[in-house]
C-alpha cells in the first residue's frame, strides 16, 4: 500500500472509476486537487460559472450514461452548484459534486467562504457526504459513485475540508460496496410480469408511455420489440423523446400539457397504459381526476416512491425498466395472440384523431416562424445531431417539430426547468462526443443566464451550434399572460436585447442573423459547415405561441389547438 | 393530494438508522420539507451501537404517510421503517412537572402521584416535581387533574414504541 494525501487520493479514486473530464472551477479550498490534476492524464474542462459546470457534467452523463464529475472551491463555489445538483437529481442523471470546505477546525465558525453545504444540498442530492477523514476519503468516493449510478441515478455531492485533501493515508480503493440500507431493487417479480403479459395481451386499445428511465437503463430496443410484437402506439414525455424512433409508424409523439392532439387523446380513450421509466408528472396528467379513466395502469419504475405517488396503478412493477420489459417480452412469447381487429380500429381512430387536429402552424409572408426555424435546422441536420434545449417555447417547439430517432440525442432540463442549461449541457455533450453535430436551441432568455460560456466553448474549441429563437420576450410567460392574464405582459419583455452577433465577436466566436425564411435556411448552412462555436440569432415572430395546450388545472384532452381569436 | 382530510390520521413510525451524524437532520427534513409536522419524536441508539432508533409521530391520511415511509426508505442511511399503526404495539413517554405544592394540597398530590405510579422526584417548601411515564391517554389525565393545584412547568420526551412481536433485531441486516 502506498501512502498519498488527500487530493492524490481523490485523482486515483476518479481514474479507478474510468473518470476522464471533471468540469469546474478552481478556489482556494480545492488548489491542491488542481495542482496534482495539471499532471495527471484526466482533462480538467474550465467553465466559467459553477452552475454551468454542473450542467456541463449533466450534458456528459446524458450523452454517455456514465457519471458527470464536477470539482468546485467552498462557499460560493459550491452554492452555485445548487441548481445544477437539483435539476440532476429531479431528472435521474448521474452527477457527483466534489466541493472544497474550510479545514476542519474551522467548520462552523463562519470562517471566510465557508458554508454548511451538505446541509443546503441535502433536499436536492439523492445523497451527500461530508469527508471528515483522510483515510475514510476512498471508501466514501466509491459510495458516491455507487449511489450516484445505481438504482434510479441522481445526484450526489461529496465536501472535502481542505485539511482532509492535504492529509496523508494509505490508498486503497474498495473493490466493493455493501451498504445495508441502500440495495436498488432492480429484478420484476414475475408474477407481477405474468399480470402485466396477460393484460397486455388482452387489451383492445392499448398504449405504451415511456418516460426518461427508458433512456437510463437503455430499454430501447425491448421498448421497440415490445411494441412492434403487439403493434402497440407508443408515446413519451418530454425526458422521454429519443426513446423510440421519432418516424416510427407506431410512434405518437409527446404527451402533456403541449403533447400532440392524437397522443392525448389516445391517453384518454386507452383501455391500458403501460408506463415505463415515468412518473405520471403534473405536467404529463394534466387533471389528475381526469387522466386516463378508461384505462387499467401497468407501472414500471425502479423507484419505489414513483409508484401510487401521483395515481393509483392496476400492476406496479418495481424494477429496471430494461430488465421488465425483457421479462415481459420473454412472458408474452415469439408470436402472442391479441386482439387484432381492434388493434386495426384503435390505430385508425388514432389517425383520425391526427387528420383532424395535426400538429401544424401558419406560415406567414414576411414572418420568420420558430417552428420553421426548428423544421429547418431538422432537415438540415438530417435529423441527426443532437438537441440540447433550454426551458420555455423553444424547447416545447423542439420536442414537437424535431423527430429524434436515438436515445440520447434530445437532451432538456425536464423536472426542474433550468433556464440556462442549455448552452452548458452542449458544451458538455461535445466534451464527451466530439466530432458529434450538437445544437442548443434556445430562447432569447434563457442564452443570457449561461452567456458566459461561451468563453469555456472557446477555450475548449467545442464547436457548439447555438440557434436563438429571438422573440424579445420571455415567450413562454408571456403565452400565459396571452391566454389567461389579459394580455398585461408584465415583465417579460426582454428590450432591448443584446445584439447576439455583436456578443459572439467578443468571445471570439462567429455570429450570424436571419430574418426570414430564406435567410435561415443559408445561416443554418454556413452555421453547420462553420469547424468553430457558432451563433445563430432567429429573428422569429413575436406573438407566435405553443400549441396544443392544456390549461393548468383541465384534463389533458381539453387542448387549446390554434391561437385564439384575440379582439 | 389531498393536504386535509377526515382520513388523518395519528402514525407512529419506527425508523431503524444508521447512527452517523447527520442522519436524523435527513429524517426531520424529509418530512418537514414535505409540508408535513412531526408531533413526537425521540433518537436513541440500540444494542447495536451503528443503528439508532428514531421513533416519531405524524399525522396524515394513509396516502400520505404511505408516501412518507417510502421517501424515508428511500433515504441511503435509512435502513428500515415500519409505521407501528399496523402492528401491535406499547408506547411510552415520560414527563416531568412542577406543581404548586401549597400544605392543603400536598396530601392530595401525593395520592394521585400513586394512582398514576408517578414518583416524586424533586420537593421545596412551594413545589413538588413529579415524574410520570405512560401512553399519552394516561398523561394527559394525570396532567389535567395536577392542573388543577397549578403546573408551573412541565417538560416532556417524544414519545417511544415498541412492537409486542420481534421487530428490532439485533442485526437488522433487510431494509423493510
Amino acid at each position: 500500500m502506498t501512502t498519498l494525501t488527500g487530493a492524490e487520493i481523490l485523482i486515483e479514486c476518479w481514474k479507478k472509476e474510468g473518470v476522464e473530464v471533471i468540469f469546474g472551477y478552481p478556489g482556494a479550498a480545492t488548489i491542491d486537487i488542481h495542482h496534482h490534476l495539471a499532471t495527471s492524464a484526466l482533462r480538467f474542462v474550465l467553465c466559467r460559472h459553477e452552475q454551468a459546470a454542473v450542467h456541463a457534467a449533466e450534458g456528459y452523463a446524458r450523452s454517455t450514461g456514465r457519471p458527470g464529475v464536477v470539482l468546485v472551491t467552498s462557499g460560493p463555489g459550491a452554492t452555485n452548484t445548487v441548481t445544477g445538483l437539483a435539476g440532476a437529481n429531479m431528472d435521474s442523471v448521474p452527477v457527483i459534486v466534489f466541493s472544497g470546505q474550510v479545514t476542519r477546525m474551522l467548520i462552523g465558525n463562519d470562517a471566510f467562504q465557508e458554508v454548511d453545504i451538505v446541509g443546503v444540498t441535502r433536499a436536492v442530492t439523492k445523497h451527500n457526504y461530508l469527508v471528515f477523514s483522510t483515510a475514510e476519503l476512498a471508501q466514501t468516493i466509491k459510495e458516491a459513485f455507487y449511489v450516484a449510478t445505481s438504482g434510479r441515478p441522481g445526484s450526489v455531492l461529496v465536501d472535502l475540508p481542505k485539511d482532509v485533501l492535504a492529509g496523508k493515508a494509505e490508498f486503497s480503493y474498495p473493490k466493493k460496496v455493501f451498504l445495508k440500507a441502500y440495495q436498488p431493487h432492480l429484478t420484476p417479480h414475475p408474477k407481477q410480469v405474468s399480470k402485466a403479459a396477460g393484460l397486455l395481451k388482452k387489451a383492445q386499445k392499448p398504449l405504451i408511455y415511456a418516460g426518461g428511465g427508458v433512456i437510463a437503463s437503455g430499454a430501447d430496443e425491448e421498448l421497440l420489440n415490445l411494441a412492434e410484437l403487439l403493434d402497440i402506439p407508443v408515446t413519451t414525455s418530454l425526458m422521454g423523446l429519443g426513446a423510440f424512433p421519432g418516424t416510427h409508424r407506431l410512434f405518437l409523439g409527446m404527451l402533456g400539457m403541449h403533447g400532440l392532439y392524437r397522443a392525448n387523446m389516445a391517453v384518454q380513450n386507452a383501455d391500458l397504459i403501460l408506463a415505463v421509466g415515468s412518473r405520471f408528472d403534473d405536467r404529463v396528467t394534466g387533471l389528475l381526476t381526469h387522466f386516463a379513466k378508461e384505462a387499467v395502469i401497468i407501472h414500471i419504475d425502479v423507484d419505489t416512491t414513483s409508484i401510487h405517488k401521483i395515481l393509483d396503478v392496476d400492476v406496479p412493477l418495481v424494477a429496471d425498466a430494461r430488465q421488465a420489459l425483457a421479462a415481459v417480452l420473454e412472458s408474452l412469447g415469439r408470436a402472442p395472440d391479441y386482439p387484432r381487429g381492434s388493434r386495426e380500429l384503435w390505430h385508425k381512430t388514432i389517425r383520425d384523431w391526427d387528420l383532424s387536429c395535426p400538429l401544424t402552424y401558419t406560415r406567414e409572408e414576411g414572418l420568420l416562424k420558430p417552428q420553421f426555424v426548428i423544421e429547418s435546422l431538422y432537415r438540415h441536420t438530417g435529423g441527426k445531431a443532437v438537441i440540447v434545449t433550454d426551458v420555455g417555447q423553444h424547447q416545447m417547439w423542439s420536442a414537437q417539430f424535431y423527430l429524434y430517432s436515438q436515445p440520447r440525442q434530445f437532451i432538456t432540463s425536464g423536472g426542474l426547468g433550468v433556464m440556462g442549461f442549455g448552452l452548458p449541457a452542449a458544451l458538455g455533450v461535445l466534451v464527451a462526443k466530439p466530432g458529434s453535430q450538437v445544437i442548443n436551441i434556445t430562447g432569447d432568455g434563457s442564452i443570457l443566464m449561461n452567456i458566459q460560456e461561451l468563453a469555456t466553448a472557446a477555450q475548449e474549441k467545442l464547436p457548439v451550434k447555438v440557434a436563438i429563437l429571438n422573440n424579445g420576450a420571455l415567450g413562454m410567460v408571456r403565452q400565459w399572460q396571452d391566454l389567461f392574464y389579459d394580455r398585461r405582459y408584465a415583465d417579460t419583455l426582454l428590450n432591448p436585447a443584446p445584439d447576439f452577433v455583436q456578443l459572439a465577436a467578443s468571445f471570439g466566436i462567429k455570429g450570424y442573423q436571419a430574418a426570414g425564411e430564406k435567410e435561415a435556411g443559408e445561416i443554418i448552412e454556413t452555421a453547420l459547415a462553420e469547424p468553430g462555436p457558432v451563433i445563430m440569432d432567429f429573428k422569429v415572430s413575436p406573438g407566435e405561441n405553443v400549441f396544443p395546450m392544456v390549461p393548468a388545472g383541465r384534463a389533458i384532452d381539453e387542448m387549446i389547438l390554434r391561437p385564439l381569436e384575440l379582439p | 393530494m389531498e393536504l386535509n382530510s377526515e382520513n388523518s390520521q395519528r402514525h407512529t413510525l419506527a425508523v431503524l438508522v444508521d447512527n452517523r451524524p447527520g442522519v436524523l437532520a435527513r429524517v426531520s427534513t424529509l418530512i418537514s420539507g414535505r409540508g408535513f409536522n412531526i408531533d413526537s419524536l425521540s433518537v436513541a441508539e440500540t444494542m447495536d451501537p451503528d443503528v439508532s432508533l428514531i421513533t416519531l409521530i405524524t399525522t396524515g391520511t394513509p396516502r400520505i404517510i404511505s408516501q412518507i415511509v417510502k421517501q424515508l426508505r428511500k433515504l441511503i442511511n435509512v435502513i428500515k421503517v415500519t409505521d407501528l399503526a399496523e402492528v401491535d404495539h406499547v408506547e411510552r413517554q415520560l414527563v416531568m412537572v412542577r406543581v404548586k405544592a401549597v400544605e392543603a394540597n400536598r396530601a392530595e398530590i401525593m395520592r394521585l402521584a400513586k394512582i398514576f405510579r408517578a414518583q416524586i422526584i424533586d420537593v421545596n417548601s412551594r413545589t413538588y416535581t413529579l415524574e410520570i411515564t405512560g401512553g399519552q391517554d394516561k398523561i394527559r389525565a394525570a396532567l389535567a387533574l395536577l392542573d388543577e393545584f397549578g403546573i408551573e412547568e412541565q417538560v416532556s420526551t417524544g414519545l417511544t414504541a415498541i412492537s409486542r412481536s420481534p421487530l428490532i433485531t439485533k442485526k437488522s441486516q433487510s431494509q423493510g
